[in-house]
C-alpha cells in the first residue's frame, strides 16, 4: 500500500490501523505547516517526491522499527501537494502493549523521515512568491553558481 | 556502452530544464561517472553541489556506487519531508 497521499490525512484511520487489544499505548505524531511572520508569511508548503522511493523507503522504516519494537503496530501518511499552513503534512501513529515503546517507535520513524525520505517542499509565501526550501525551512541553496559557458 | 536512466526533482529538475534523461557509460561505472557525464549533458546541472546525494534503484547509495544498464540514478536535492 502507499503511505503517500493528496488529500487530508486522517487521524482516526491511522490510528484505527495501528489499535489492538493488546496494545495499551498509542502516540500520535503529526507535523503541519507552520506560518513564518518574519519572511512575509506562509499560506502553504508544496511538497513533491520521488514517489516510488518514498513509499520503499517508508516500507523499509517501517520494517526496521517493528523489529526493534516487535510487538508494535505503526503507520504512516505523508501528503504530497498543496498543503497548507496548520493543516498535516504527517502523521505517525505508533501503538506498542505500553507507552515507552511506542513513543519509542513514533520518534524513531520521525527522525527517520527526516534523514531519509526524498521529499521536497516549495514554500508559498503570502506575496505570491514560491521557493525551494531546505530542511530548516531556510532558502535551498543548491550549488555553486554555473561557471561561463 | 551501457545506458543508465537518471532523475531529476525539485530545484534539481529546475537546474537541468527536464526531470529525466539518459546517458552513456561504459561499465565499470559508477554514479560519480554517471554524475560526470549528466554535467556534459546538461550545462544547467553544472550547478549542482559537487557531491549531490543520489539514489539507484530506489536506494540511497554513496557515489562510489556501481551503476549497471538499464539502472534508474536519482539525483536528490537535499532531502526535506516530514
Amino acid at each position: 500500500m502507499t503511505h503517500l497521499t493528496r488529500v487530508p490525512i486522517s487521524i482516526d484511520d491511522l490510528i484505527r490501523a495501528v489499535g489492538g487489544p493488546e496494545r495499551g499505548g498509542t502516540c500520535v505524531f503529526l507535523g503541519t505547516v507552520r506560518d513564518a511572520p518574519a519572511d512575509g508569511g506562509v499560506t502553504g508548503i508544496e511538497y513533491s517526491g520521488y514517489d516510488t522511493m518514498a513509499d520503499a523507503e517508508l516500507d523499509r522504516i517501517l520494517a526496521e522499527a517493528g523489529k526493534r519494537w516487535p510487538e508494535s503496530r505503526i503507520a504512516v501518511r505523508h501528503r504530497l501537494g498543496l498543503v497548507e499552513t496548520e493543516e498535516a503534512s504527517i502523521a505517525i501513529a505508533a501503538a506498542a502493549p505500553h507507552r515507552t515503546d511506542a513513543f519509542d517507535a513514533c520518534r524513531y520513524v520521525i527522525e527517520a523521515v527526516k534523514q531519509r525520505l526524498p521529499i521536497w517542499k516549495k514554500e508559498l509565501r503570502a506575496d505570491g512568491s514560491a521557493l525551494w526550501v531546505d530542511p530548516h525551512g531556510r532558502p535551498a541553496v543548491v550549488g555553486p553558481p554555473a561557471p561561463p559557458v | 556502452m551501457s545506458t543508465v536512466r537518471v532523475r531529476f526533482f525539485a530545484s534539481y529538475a529546475e537546474l537541468a530544464g527536464c526531470e529525466t534523461t539518459a546517458v552513456e557509460v561504459s561499465l565499470p561505472a559508477t554514479v560519480r561517472d554517471v554524475v560526470r557525464r549528466v554535467r556534459e549533458q546538461l550545462p544547467g546541472t553544472r550547478a549542482l553541489p559537487e557531491r549531490p546525494l543520489a539514489a539507484v534503484n530506489l536506494r540511497h547509495v554513496k557515489l562510489d556506487a556501481p551503476v549497471g544498464d538499464g539502472d534508474e540514478v536519482a539525483l536528490l536535492p537535499p532531502l526535506a519531508g516530514g
